[in-house]
């Protein structure tokens, strides 16, 4: 057979094997790729929960962590009686918070972030306020929902 | 003598099929200067000792542990209290793990210092750097293996930084954390990383690293070099080796004393419904960044505190790895006062915030 030295049949088989590799390249990082991120799990739709708590359980000046949905949530009753909830998970990196008696404050004992009884962030590294839920204590349920 | 000769049948044999006299040959060749700062020379060969009691404890570990949120402190409670001798080898590689990452420090903190990541060895920086990092990989992934609170909060802590990342960072934490919060799914993934992919990763660099150690040889000080080299070598085998091993030897006895006497503790079982413990606090290898994002006010030009830290760490460590590109002077085979006090600095900054860590009350 004749030696051919044709730039141009040169270019095509470059071009065809190294698109070759490319594509057999990009059919297994794609599988890989979405493989490797979780499939999205129904996001908890819990508006409202009903706690397994009693309102006698959550005496003035301290505070409970409850079930909302998969989240923590934080019941707080104010030295003055008032109940009231919080998301309990910390708006700066994440950790669940807990009542600080000694202070009557919401704390995150991560990064040592504090929280007002409002929910407001007032000293430490957390930027935002704790979401605030609705407390509706009728006879001796406590309901909490989202969105005051 | 011809290497052939003072050898018997069976090397011969083994010599005719996989080489054994290049291997020799590589070995011989191998020499080490002596000089004042020889010393530090025997890190790097320690941290790599450390690595392999790592590999060999935790093949160990994988026998009794259980990789799911349901088993996985117990299956470590069963281990510690009932299996013969579970808690000294859970607590080898516990020790040895922080052993490795105090001595890979030394080793990094010493090159850096007495400039030893200039031409040609810069790429043999980058593949130390880069095992620096799957150190710490190994450190964070297999801290929350055990299940306890600790470790849930210290990772909900850890992976929640990634998704300060900007842009990227909601997708990043969730591709980590496999989910949206710590879960049991984080545990599995983690687990997966920290037996398999990292010890992939870093076998694999820790022979590049290797190779390139052989290739160029060890490194000499540039005030040795400029007081005309050093006066004596010694050959690697086996009169390095020999000293290797006795610092090997010491370090496996005091992993055994530490063991012994300091136990790996278990703690609480993690519950994601109770509040993250008073006093939490990170592996002592993070302790620094820690406590920066302790201090960092919620709003720094516009942008969330910990977003700043998160870039700030982010461009740390790339300053870090490309540390041989950016020291032009020893790039010219001159002396860098800049880059030596720029190490310095980040040993003080480092060792002050580790220090404050621990000793700065945690609820004031």
């Amino acid at each position: 057979m004749a030696h051919v030295d044709d730039p141009s049949r040169r270019r095509f088989v470059d071009w065809f094997l190294g698109g070759s590799v490319g594509a057999f390249l990009l059919a297994v990082l794609y599988p890989v790729s979405r493989y490797l991120v979780p499939p999205r799990a129904g996001e908890s739709a819990a508006g409202t929960v009903t706690l397994a708590l009693k309102p006698d359980d959550v005496k003035p000046n301290s505070g409970q962590i409850f079930k909302f949905g998969s989240r923590p949530g934080i019941l707080v009753r104010t030295a003055g009686g008032e109940l009231r909830a919080f998301s309990a998970v910390c708006t700066h990196l994440n950790c669940t918070v807990q009542y600080r008696p000694d202070l009557s404050q919401i704390w995150c004992a991560c990064h040592n972030g504090h929280f007002d009884l409002n929910g407001k962030n007032v000293e430490g590294p957390p930027p935002r306020p704790l979401e605030a839920f609705t407390v509706n204590a009728r006879g001796n349920q406590i309901v909490v929902s989202k969105g005051a | 003598m011809s290497p052939a000769e003072e050898h018997g049948a069976l090397w011969r044999w083994l010599d005719r099929r996989i080489g054994l006299a290049d291997l020799e040959y590589l070995a011989r060749k191998k020499q080490v200067p002596i000089h004042r700062h020889t010393v530090w020379y025997y890190f790097g060969g320690m941290t790599l000792f450390l690595f392999t009691i790592q590999v060999a404890t935790g093949i160990l570990l994988l026998f009794y542990y259980r990789p799911s949120a349901e088993e996985a402190y117990e299956s470590v409670q069963f281990l510690m209290a009932e299996v013969e001798f579970g808690w000294l080898i859970r607590s080898i590689h516990a020790w040895a793990a922080n052993l490795m990452i105090f001595t890979l420090f030394v080793h990094l903190f010493s090159v850096l210092l007495l400039g030893a990541y200039r031409a040609p060895r810069e790429v043999t920086w980058f593949s130390g750097v880069a095992l620096m990092g799957l150190a710490m990989g190994f450190g964070f992934t297999g801290y929350l293996l055990p299940w306890n609170e600790l470790a849930y909060f210290a990772t909900k802590v850890g992976t929640e930084i990634t998704g300060a990342v900007p842009l990227a960072g909601p997708f990043l934490r969730r591709l980590l954390r496999g989910g949206d919060e710590v879960t049991g799914a984080t545990l599995t993934r983690f687990y997966g990383i920290h037996v398999a992919v990292l010890p992939a990763l870093t076998t694999a660099l820790v022979g590049l690293h290797l190779f390139l150690v052989q290739k160029h040889g060890m490194s000499v000080p540039l005030d040795v070099e400029r007081a005309g080299g050093p006066a004596r070598t010694m050959p690697f085998v086996p009169s390095f080796l020999l000293r290797d091993m006795v610092g090997w030897l010491a370090a496996l006895a005091g992993l055994a004393a530490l063991a012994a006497f300091f136990p790996a503790e278990l703690g609480r079982k993690a519950d994601p419904f109770l509040p993250a413990p008073i006093g939490i606090k990170p592996e002592w290898y993070f302790m620094f960044s820690f406590q920066t994002l302790k201090y960092l006010p919620p709003r720094i030009l516009g942008l969330d505190g910990e977003v700043v830290g998160v870039l700030g760490f982010g461009l740390g460590a790339l300053f870090l790895l490309l540390i041989p590109v950016l020291d032009r002077r020893a790039a010219r085979g001159e002396r860098s006062r800049l880059f030596f006090w720029i190490g310095v600095a980040i040993i003080v900054y480092m060792a002050v915030l580790t220090w404050l860590g621990y000793t700065a009350s945690a609820t004031k």
